[in-house]
């Protein structure tokens, strides 16, 4: 029974049906298969398949999105569940993100965030235009692990620099890992500003969020990962 | 006839523009502070933060835009005309790396860097325009974009198509135009630059993009609406529903701008991408982003609007066949859509990376394109007959007075960059276009500026360097390149 159910699930976060998700994962608990048991072997392996196909070039951005909305409509059944009984989805760590001060562009940032939480990464996104402070405070709050800052244009690029300063200056570091992205980075200026590394894309920066958790102190670049 | 390539008909450009007057409306669009006065006292309702404009308004603004105008060159001739089918190319802009001529290598941007650009480009007839090519990363960031600005006007006779990141530096760069007028009246009268202005995708005017395009109106120095709209993930993924937005975003930008001054020159500019879904990159290169450059111009050309659009870029790395290969399409496509500025040549890598090479091999490209626009002509009174009478069926054509008189408005002749057979060549076209760039940089000569103006745009600069803490201005020819004044 469970092994279906399970089956089901995972295809339910291939084909990107949050509704379809949501169904099987209140089945799951009405069935008294245990939230941690549904959320491992039936919805975590579909995005893991997801992540395949892509790597692969046989599913595209649209479909990892879907993906991983249908393991978000799931986790918002499971997740309570969980707590109840006093447990938590393991986690490969905490990452806060957001997009530097004075730049209101979003899209590659939600980007990284989906794709991050979908390969078991607890993300807080603190949205667009975040001065540097308000990374720190988020990130001492929730004991981040990682710090992801986006940037878009060359004029707000900089304000990367004083995120890596705010994290320094609320004495984060180097527990918290400092990550840099957007379409005018370079690993160069990741390196300039002492960001513990740098993705050039989304999928780049799961990677390179993976490396960093695995406790690699040096800055390492999604390129060579 | 002209060759000419449209990719819409007349009742899809209609669906469009009616769409996009419903867009403006409702949801609307973000716009800044800066213009809620501006757009209250013409009737459009803006409510937290969001101008919801009419479409009668939005007409009334786009009667006034001027179908023409156009960009003069140091000595006050007429050098870009904007309007109509009219075909000119200029630089990329605002790089922030190079390819190194040297190791072939992508690297942050000197400022010697953008001034060989410069120079090489002013040699080239194919670019009717500079650009402010490259970010120059030594110089403090707060002053990079006037002073590019300083170095395209140092460096250069030709119109310049650039922009400003700030209000402040806008009103520094239109001092030091300014300057290089003749006052605030010459240059509004001759001006020598168009501004670019970027609203946000989707349909959002920041608080610089909102000041940039209504100081620009009051200033009368043109400026070029660039609209970003990246199908797929700032904009609809469909084609025609990103050119709507764009379409929207142009609109509503005419509407600022005209209402801060009826009849000041603006462009319907386009610098649109689809978003890779594998990637999440925006390639410059593919066809869909030249076909929504081409939509997007057309619905400009539609409402009468002067046109630009973002091509003659490439996405590989290097210098490689991808990279030129795309380039030279897009050439080619823009020129057919009779775009009137065409900006992006020696870009590459998403426009992450310029080229000077890479700038000589597109020139050949857009002599390739510019050929083309002149079509096939009948140049002679019988097109074949009269000729055939001559040489009769031994067709000796190369003797013929017609052949000598004609091959020169017939052909066009590329430079050695491109192989045609020439026993002399040797190497690859990058090796090629290293020796067209030496060529062409041992040529140059610099514009002839007085020494008053110098003085004058040195003395201004050097006001505005000192407060951003500089003490020496990098890459002036000039002997004393000390700040003065």
């Amino acid at each position: 029974m469970s092994e279906k159910l399970f089956t089901a699930m995972r295809q339910a976060v291939i084909d990107g049906a949050p509704e379809t998700a949501a169904a099987l994962a209140r089945e799951a608990l009405e069935s008294g298969v245990p939230p941690l048991e549904a959320i491992s072997n039936g919805f975590v392996p579909g995005m893991h398949q997801v992540g395949e196909q892509f790597g692969k070039g046989q599913m595209f951005l649209p479909d990892m999105m879907a993906a991983a909305e249908a393991m978000r409509a799931a986790m918002a059944i499971l997740d309570p569940e969980l707590r109840k009984v006093g447990a938590e989805r393991p986690t490969l760590g905490t990452v806060v993100l957001g997009t530097t001060k004075g730049d209101i562009h979003e899209i590659g940032k939600i980007l990284v965030g989906t794709l991050l939480a979908a390969h078991g990464f607890r993300v807080h996104d603190l949205g667009a235009d975040v001065p540097g402070e308000k990374f720190a405070l988020k990130a001492r709050e929730l004991h981040a692990d990682i710090v992801g800052v986006s940037a878009l244009l060359t004029t707000t690029m900089k304000n990367q620099r004083g995120v890596v300063e705010a994290i320094d200056r609320a004495g984060l570091r180097p527990r918290v890992k400092v990550i840099v992205g957007g379409a005018p980075v370079t690993r160069r200026w990741a390196e300039e500003i002492g960001a513990d590394g740098y993705a050039k894309d989304a999928m780049s920066a799961v990677a390179l969020a993976q490396a960093l958790m695995s406790a690699k102190p040096e800055t390492v670049a999604a390129e060579s990962l | 006839m002209r060759p000419k390539l449209e990719l819409l008909d007349q009742p899809f450009l209609d669906r469009i523009l009616n769409e996009a007057f419903q867009l403006i409306e409702n949801p609307g669009v973000r716009v800044a502070p800066y213009v809620f006065d501006l757009l209250a006292a013409a009737g459009v309702p803006v409510k937290d933060g969001i101008a919801h404009i009419p479409e009668n308004v939005a007409r009334g603004a786009l009667a006034s835009v001027p179908r023409e105008f156009f960009l003069y060159d140091h000595a006050g001739h007429a050098a870009v005309h904007y309007g109509g089918d009219n075909v000119h190319f200029d630089p990329g802009s605002s790089c922030l790396n190079i390819l190194d001529p040297e190791t072939q290598k992508a690297r942050p941007a000197l400022s010697n860097d953008l001034v060989r650009m410069v120079q090489v480009a002013e040699m080239l007839p194919q670019y009717a325009a500079q650009s402010t090519a490259m970010v120059c990363s030594d110089v403090p960031p707060e002053m990079g974009d006037w002073y590019r600005l300083l170095l395209v006007l140092w460096h250069s006779s030709k119109p310049v198509v650039t922009g400003a990141f700030s209000g402040p530096t806008l009103r520094i760069m239109l001092e030091l135009l300014a300057i290089e007028s003749g006052g605030v009246a010459a240059l509004k009268q001759k001006p020598r630059a168009v501004f670019d202005v970027c609203p946000s995708p989707p349909l959002n005017w920041s608080e610089f993009a909102s000041e940039n395009i209504v100081e620009l109106a009051r200033a009368g120095v043109p400026a070029e609406i660039v609209s970003m709209p990246l199908a797929g993930a700032t904009a609809p993924v469909t084609l025609a529903g990103s050119v709507v937005q764009h379409a929207a975003e142009c609109i509503s930008g005419i509407v600022l701008h005209q209402l801060a001054s009826a009849g000041a020159p603006i462009v319907w500019g386009a610098a649109p991408a689809i978003f890779d879904m594998r990637t999440g990159k925006t390639p410059m290169g593919a066809v869909e982003t030249a076909m929504l450059d081409m939509a997007c111009a057309q619905v400009g050309k539609y409402l009468g609007v002067p046109t630009h659009g973002y091509l003659v870029a490439g996405d590989g790395k290097f210098i490689d066949a991808q990279t030129e290969m795309e380039s030279g399409i897009s050439a080619v496509l823009g020129a057919l859509a009779g775009i009137n500025m065409i900006s992006g040549a020696g870009m590459l890598d998403f426009l992450a990376c310029h080229s000077i090479e890479k700038l000589v091999i597109d020139a050949e490209a857009i002599a390739s394109a510019q050929r083309l626009l002149e079509g096939i002509r009948p140049r002679t009174d019988t097109l074949a007959t009269a000729m055939f009478a001559k040489t009769g069926l031994q067709g000796d054509f190369l003797t013929l007075k017609e052949t000598r008189a004609l091959f020169r408005s017939e052909q066009h002749f590329p430079s050695d960059v491109i192989d045609r057979g020439t026993e002399t060549l040797s190497g690859d076209i990058l090796s090629r276009a290293q020796d067209r760039v030496r060529q062409l940089l041992a040529a140059y000569q610099q514009p002839d500026i007085n020494p008053a103006l110098q003085d004058a745009l040195l003395a201004c600069a050097g006001r505005h360097a000192r407060t951003a803490g500089l003490d020496r201005m990098p890459a002036f020819s000039r002997p004393e390149p000390a700040l003065r004044g």
